[in-house]
């Protein structure tokens, strides 16, 4: 009797298995795929059946890639715009968080809610009038741009996390600082911000993916060859050549490199980042 | 602290009006900065746009815009391929979320159980979600290739369920195919981390106390996880709805833009066309709005069912 229930038990456990290893499979093989593309000659780019494991391995595919086309500026260009933008977006929602968290202010909670709209506004929707302020700011075909517009996505939805996590400080911390004669912008600084880390890096993270990934206003801003972000300069490359898949996909792996970088490092505050607030990568 | 600022005495008015002017100034250096930016990149586009819808935008000279009234949004109501593009779009949503709630909610009760590896599942499961659009969408592209494509080879050669290669990218209908799929695919990380926290929410003692009592795992799920799971299933359904009527890049580029036909857009794809290759920023603007509109009435139906669980 017993022995079967534990039986039972590790049948069941193996059928998870069996699961998990097939969903993995699932999401792998595209990935896979895709390395083993980047690595295959041209002449074999269609070949039958397709192979996942290369019969010829070049890394022509990045050499050209990177030589030719100009994706190490890409790669930069992305690279600053994502740093300024987690920079600036930090900054930003820290100091409106502070104050919605801690200070009194006349119409705060209006204010919090005009702040909050942003999070229930479709991002392209934007893209329409975003342009001609850009427009008229000189903004357009500028990183700055960039920069500027994804800020302004983020920091109503990072605000409201910042919040969350400010006002689950001690308030006696900072009232001790108070009575010794402290500002608020010290104590900010000196003591809610260190002790509020996690939620830093939870909004540095969703910053910095949000914008490496961001293609549909780059792809309006920006014209000029020099001044495109990793996304742009993919798509746009692989229409211009449409069957370079190898070339198309070694692009790819050296725009997702930073990505995994990212994750791995800061997987925990991650996972703890997706579960609490629901926040979409 | 917020004792000070009760004190409302009617001899205290005057002073409490000049204390509350002089909190407004020192919360002044915190809001500012980030004001203006939201203000200036966000909230002011926002009401900019409204503005625009309503006339036939004059993109060369704002000043010698007609104001047409309502008429953009009339035309985009009349439109065929307007239409065409909001019943790809609901279709999108109505396969892309249900899809990616079972997958999901299917891998979180797995991952549930005391199972070794549980990390590295998770982290491999959450590659998709954090991939740029733009790469798993070339990747989807390449693998639906008619001719030596992945997935007729495996259809045709491996599985022998076609008999010869389909073309799905040069079909309307079938182009949806790869565009579904990748949304279930790069979606259900999310939905499965969402949903895991949700399960172990679940206090492991009312489902040992069925089980002995005899409940059977389908039995159980279906009573008791199920149940006090609904919270969770509400607001994945509401987040992954607003994101489906907002899909935009895999279409676009799968698609190159509607094609063939301007039968396979999606409402932003469409607004896309009309704004930035037509210039017909008045009849793009109506359209967004129209989306957007769709998009706030179901944020509010989420704050509703979510309010009595969530302070905001």
């Amino acid at each position: 009797m017993n022995s079967s229930i534990q039986s039972n038990r590790r049948r069941g456990k193996a059928f998870t298995y069996l699961l998990l290893v097939l969903g993995c499979g699932f999401v792998v093989v595209p990935f896979w795929f895709m390395i083993a593309t980047s690595l295959k000659p041209q002449a074999y780019i269609f070949d039958i059946p397709p192979k996942l494991i290369p019969e010829e391995v070049t890394t022509a595919n990045y050499t050209e890639a990177l030589g030719k086309d100009l994706f190490g500026i890409y790669f930069l260009n992305s690279m600053m715009v994502a740093l300024s933008a987690v920079a600036l977006t930090l900054f930003l929602s820290s100091l409106l968080a502070y104050a919605f968290a801690r200070l009194e202010f006349p119409a705060k909670e209006q204010i919090f809610y005009v702040l909050l709209l942003g999070m229930m506004v479709p991002p392209v929707m934007l893209i329409i009038p975003q342009f001609l302020v850009a427009k008229n700011l000189k903004l357009l075909d500028s990183l700055v741009g960039l920069i500027v517009v994804y800020v302004a996505m983020n920091v109503s939805m990072q605000t409201f996390l910042l919040r969350g996590f400010f006002e689950g400080i001690p308030r006696e911390l900072e009232e001790a600082a108070l009575i010794d004669g402290a500002s608020r912008w010290k104590i900010m600084w000196r003591i809610v911000l260190p002790l509020s880390r996690p939620g830093l890096a939870v909004v540095a993270i969703f910053t910095f993916l949000y914008a490496w990934d961001e293609f549909p206003w780059a792809h309006v801003a920006i014209r000029e060859t020099t001044k495109r972000t990793l996304p742009i300069g993919i798509a746009l490359f692989q229409s211009q050549h449409l069957t370079q898949w190898g070339q198309v996909f070694a692009a790819s792996i050296f725009a997702l490199i930073p990505v995994v970088v990212v994750f791995a490092i800061f997987q925990r505050y991650f996972v703890r980042g997706i579960s609490t607030t629901g926040l979409k990568g | 602290m917020t004792a000070t600022s009760a004190g409302s005495a009617p001899a205290m008015r005057g002073r409490s009006t000049g204390l509350s002017l002089r909190r407004l100034g020192r919360a002044a250096l915190f809001l500012i900065p980030g004001l203006a930016v939201y203000g200036t990149f966000l909230l002011g586009p926002m009401v900019y746009s409204a503005r625009i819808s309503f006339y036939d935008w004059n993109i060369v000279d704002p000043t010698r815009s007609e104001p047409v009234g309502l008429g953009n949004y009339a035309r985009a109501i009349a439109d065929p391929v307007f239409r065409r593009a909001v019943v790809n779009t609901l279709v999108y949503t109505l396969v892309t979320v249900p899809g990616q709630i079972v997958v999901g909610v299917a891998m979180a009760l797995l991952l549930n159980q005391a199972i070794r590896g549980r990390a590295f599942f998770r982290v491999l499961y959450y590659l998709p979600v954090i991939t740029p659009w733009v790469i798993v969408t070339l990747l989807f592209e390449y693998m639906f290739v008619g001719q030596g494509g992945l997935v007729n080879w495996l259809l045709r050669d491996v599985l022998g369920v076609i008999q010869q290669n389909v073309l799905w990218l040069a079909d309307p209908i079938l182009t949806f195919v790869p565009i579904h799929l990748l949304g279930i695919w790069k979606g259900v990380g999310w939905t499965a981390i969402i949903a895991l926290a949700g399960l172990q929410a679940i206090p492991q003692d009312l489902l040992d106390v069925a089980s002995v009592d005899g409940a059977t795992p389908v039995a159980r799920f279906r009573h008791i996880t199920l149940p006090l799971l609904r919270p969770v299933l509400v607001f994945l359904v509401v987040v992954l709805v607003i994101g489906g009527l907002n899909a935009y890049i895999s279409n676009l580029l799968i698609t190159d833009g509607g094609n063939p036909l301007d039968r396979t857009h999606f409402v932003l794809t469409l607004m896309y066309e009309a704004t930035f290759t037509r210039l017909d920023f008045g009849y793009g603007a109506a359209i967004s709005y129209l989306l957007a509109a769709f998009v706030f009435m179901v944020s509010v139906v989420q704050i509703r069912l979510l309010r009595r669980r969530v302070e905001l």
